[in-house]
């Protein structure tokens, strides 16, 4: 017994013992998993693999990479959603739905956290990684080798949540687990411990990606290129990754305060025991009203880039775009107590952090009025990245005024924690974040695999979205004045309800029908991909340096480093149209070689994450130890580096031309 | 022009046939935030039609300004008619300035109101009286509330009787996880946290039956943490409280711990005393040493 206890810590196999919903999904991702491995063996595909993906240090392919685990965890977190909308649909009076109240807190609070953290967080770094280093001109990220960490840390915190399906179960103490509900006393199982480790494992990998991207556009812009000159979506990351520096560190904080109540009884946040619950809800907001920004800046720097290329004009107002992302950088650490003014902090404060909020409204709509003067006297082609522009326009500043509703403390006294605060967050992170990241995809799809997306099946799909997120949150609005609360896995038939979440519901079936279109999209656009290839590396006519490469780029991304002269530069150098035939002079570089050492690591922080949320402590030793010995057997490789030959350069260049003209 | 038109009709159709029903619907549903029953939820109520009011304001000269850009602009128009391209044209300071300004002035504005509303309907302000107001301790528990009224020494779970027209004085705290104290109709909720006291000033003007609940999440009995609150006029309220101190009840230590352990859909239940002081004393055992498991009064 002392030795199985020793061996396992306390999992046991109750674990593996689950509602049968739980079951079929975790049945369903194993079976999913082990069959792409088998076809992966089949196929011989593991050194290839290894080779060319799971080791490289790569920016475009390590956006390749985030965007497949975020698509993936965008079904997950959709199916989650469907799950609730299903289960208010039908759970009213004396019918109990089809989730118990344990499932359905299950689901609610993996949506939240797998919706910010691996699908908004995921499609962000996928879109930073596969652009912003072209956009900059540079031949990759600053540093390389913790960009891979960063996706590898990632992908474990991602494979933690998903494991919580198959041994344990996941938190139910929503997706921000306020204590006491998420410490020991409440929330004994492990669900607490997945959503923890998860999140510490992929938070830190996000901080470290902060830090390199940073880093990146301070120190690695091409030659010539001021930072006046950079390209707005590089100015949004900048602001977007410097809330990352300055919050994540808050989050790993108060994760690591929570975990060490959970795991060695200590008592910052516990009921009791001279503990403070309340400081975990300021800390844990000082972090995630940052994030929020986090998300939305660079989906604002994605409008940015559109709007200007399908309008064929020039950014309306830069300076005012650029000051007002450092507004708002600055703003969201000045905001954070507008998410519990109902915790009784008083007059003075609510009232204070009420109008910090509602100033934040201001730089917002400078952004949105200067992107609508972008298209004022322009040429604006409606592709389907310019429908989710309008549709995030419409959608936006409905969000946005119902959030300065929100900011005043005495109308949140009304709907704080409602289905009203629930349809507002929405509005701002699906119409904000979800749509930029889609249209950004759709325009960069090109650049980073070589074709373009079907159009017809984009924009419906965009119209799916904007349709089904009216039907499905407009009722939300309604229910939260209604006295919904958020959460509530069951409704007396009195309150009249009913009609508004069946309305609610087929909205969602809406969404998923757009969902269902992009997949369908996706898969259209790969097999007839010779159709509507990119030869030309600048299909939309587009205006930043990411244009004047081949799609998809070569490794190094430019042969020989652009010059900068100007904003806009690429498009200013298309105006003048002087073909030059000066033989371009290369020159030798150094790249980082693949290297196994990111997916180590990740796999180690995967089984010590693992070995703490069972309490396996020789499996905590294995991990911790593993982790600290790669990165010193890494440190000690001197052979780490090789140099790019000019004749490499020359054959690479070579096969671009004739993959050109063989078309 | 023309088929930017169509489409343009095309996708209004819908949104108007929607929003007259929606406004349909509305007009013939309950909507507690919209039709409270008490001062402070009418002037929150009151609160609430000005930021509609404000959105109106905002939205629709934008959705306006975006239908008609969109509509003009398109490259489809440029075409067939003489249209405006002007593709170096980055700058205004006069539309910079005015969207920079327009804004300011409008936060401005609502910045003084929500100074003043923030601070006429802070939960803790006591609220002007004419009459005695009655002083309500309230404690959430897992998953029902505890109502004790101190002055009348009664304590009630999941129903709360309540005088028209007259204060409530509460003091509202949890002995489990933090939820939130909530009567839509009536106005403004605060959280009940353990250990902590927290104030809520409210008063109904109006006979009626309302529903409340807990707004913040707190383990698997959640969304049964519902009561009903009665708004009853001043003799009626007299024979409740006679009709409670007839009940067998007594809310002492033993029984207090009796009615703590967790229950999902607790019967309304009565008690015709209170021991004294004991709504301190479940604030202050937090803060004495952590003990293991449920802590019990002693």
């Amino acid at each position: 017994m002392m030795f199985a206890s020793f061996l396992l810590g306390r999992l046991n196999f109750d674990a593996f013992k689950h509602p049968v919903v739980t079951e079929g999904a975790a049945v369903g991702m194993v079976v999913g998993a082990l069959l792409t491995l088998a076809l992966v063996t089949y196929f011989r595909k593991w050194p290839y693999l290894w080779r060319e993906w799971l080791t490289t240090t790569n920016h475009k392919k390590i956006g390749v990479m985030y965007l497949i685990v975020s698509t993936l965890m965008l079904l997950r977190g959709g199916s989650d959603a469907l799950m609730m909308r299903t289960q208010q649909a039908t759970s009213v009076g004396s019918s109990h739905g089809v989730l118990s109240a344990d499932t359905f807190q299950q689901v609610v609070s993996a949506h939240g956290t797998i919706m910010i953290f691996f699908v908004g967080m995921g499609f962000m770094f996928a879109l930073i990684n596969l652009i912003l280093p072209l956009q900059l001109g540079a031949r990759d990220v600053a540093f390389p080798f913790m960009n891979a960490t960063s996706f590898w840390l990632f992908t474990s915190g991602m494979l933690l949540v998903n494991l919580s399906l198959v041994v344990g179960d996941f938190s139910t103490a929503g997706w921000l687990a306020y204590p006491p509900l998420s410490e020991l006393q409440y929330s004994p199982s492990s669900g607490v411990d997945y959503w923890i480790w998860s999140l510490q494992i992929a938070g830190i990998g996000s901080l470290m990606s902060g830090i390199n991207f940073i880093t990146t556009i301070l120190r690695m812009r091409a030659p010539g290129m001021k930072l006046m000159q950079m390209p707005l979506f590089a100015w949004s990351v900048l602001g977007s990754m410097s809330l990352v520096a300055f919050a994540f560190p808050i989050l790993t904080v108060t994760l690591a305060l929570l975990a060490l109540d959970r795991t060695i009884g200590t008592h910052f946040f516990t009921a009791g025991g001279g503990a403070n619950a309340m400081m975990y809800v300021n800390l844990i907001w000082a972090w995630g009203h940052p994030e929020v920004y986090i998300l939305v800046l660079p989906a604002f720097g994605i409008f940015s880039e559109i709007v200007p290329t399908f309008s064929r004009k020039r950014l309306f107002g830069y300076t005012s775009m650029v000051a007002a992302i450092w507004g708002i950088v600055f703003l969201s650490f000045t905001v954070w107590l507008h998410h519990f003014f109902t915790m009784g902090a008083g007059a003075d404060v609510n009232a204070f952090f009420g109008i910090a909020t509602m100033i934040i409204a201001i730089p917002t709509g400078v952004k949105i009025f200067n992107w609508l003067f972008t298209m004022y006297q322009g040429k604006i082609r409606f592709t389907s990245p310019m429908i989710y522009f309008m549709g995030f326009v419409f959608l936006f500043t409905m969000g946005g005024v119902t959030g300065v509703m929100l900011a005043v403390p005495a109308i949140d006294f009304q709907v704080h924690n409602s289905l009203f605060l629930v349809a507002h967050f929405h509005t701002m992170i699906v119409s904000g974040v979800l749509f930029g990241y889609f249209a950004g995809l759709t325009y960069w799809f090109p650049k980073a695999f070589g074709f373009k997306l079907n159009e017809a099946l984009g924009k419906a799909a965009a119209y799916c979205w904007i349709i089904g997120f009216a039907l499905a949150f407009g009722p939300l609005y309604i229910l939260g004045l209604m006295g919904a609360t958020r959460r509530l896995d069951h409704y007396d038939a009195s309150t009249g309800w009913h009609p508004l979440f069946l309305v609610a519901g087929f909205g969602a079936l809406v969404i998923s029908c757009g969902v269902a279109l992009q997949i369908l999209q996706i898969i259209y656009s790969v097999l007839t991909r010779s159709w509507h290839r990119d030869l030309t590396g600048d299909p939309w006519n587009g205006r930043t340096l990411e244009w004047a490469t081949a799609s998809p780029p070569p490794f190094y991304n430019f042969a020989v480093l652009p010059l900068v002269r100007e904003r806009d530069d690429f498009w200013a150098s298309k105006q003048l149209a002087k073909p030059s035939n000066v033989q371009p002079k290369y020159e030798p570089f150094l790249e980082l070689k693949s290297t196994g050492a990111p997916i180590i690591i990740a796999g180690f922080a995967f089984v010590f994450g693992f070995g703490i949320i069972w309490h396996i402590w020789w499996l905590v030793a294995v991990g911790f130890v593993g982790i600290i010995a790669t990165l010193i057997a890494r440190t000690g490789n001197d052979d780490a580096e090789r140099v790019v030959s000019v004749a490499e350069i020359k054959k690479v260049e070579a096969e671009i031309v004739a993959r050109m003209e063989h078309v | 022009m023309r088929g930017s038109r169509r489409k343009l009709i095309l996708l209004l159709l819908p949104v108007v046939v929607l929003v007259v029903v929606a406004v349909w619907y509305l007009s013939r549903t309950n909507i507690p935030v919209m039709e409270p029953a008490g001062q402070i939820g009418a002037k929150e109520r009151n609160l609430i039609w000005m930021g509609v009011g404000l959105s109106v304001l905002v939205v629709i000269p934008v959705y306006v300004m975006t239908i008609a850009i969109a509509l003009k602009y398109n490259e489809r128009n440029h075409r067939t008619k003489k249209i405006q391209y002007s593709p170096d044209w980055d700058r205004s300071r006069l539309f910079e300035g005015l969207w920079w300004g327009i804004p300011i002035v409008i936060i401005g504005i609502l910045s003084v109101i929500t100074w003043c509303s923030s601070h006429s309907l802070d939960p803790y302000r006591p609220l002007d009286a004419t009459v005695r107001p009655v002083t309500l301790e309230v404690v959430a528990l897992d998953w029902k509330w505890l109502f004790i009224y101190p002055q009348q020494n009664v304590a009630s779970v999941n129903m709360l009787e309540v005088p028209e027209n007259t204060p409530i004085n509460f003091d509202i705290t949890s002995d489990t996880v933090m939820n939130s104290f909530w009567i839509p109709q009536l106005g403004s909720q605060i959280y009940a946290m353990p250990g902590m006291s927290t104030q809520l000033h409210l008063e109904a003007n109006k006979l009626g039956t309302f529903a409340g609940s807990s707004a913040n999440i707190s383990g698997v009995g959640f969304a049964h943490m519902t009561f009903t609150t009665k708004s009853v006029s001043a003799a009626d309220f007299n024979k409740w409280l006679a009709h409670a101190h007839a009940s067998q009840h007594s809310l002492d230590t033993a029984s207090y711990n009796q009615l703590a352990q967790p229950t999902i859909g607790h019967a309304v239940t009565y008690y015709s005393s209170v021991q004294p002081g004991l709504y301190n004393e479940l604030v202050v055992k937090y803060m004495t040493p952590a003990q293991q498991g449920q802590v019990q009064l002693q």
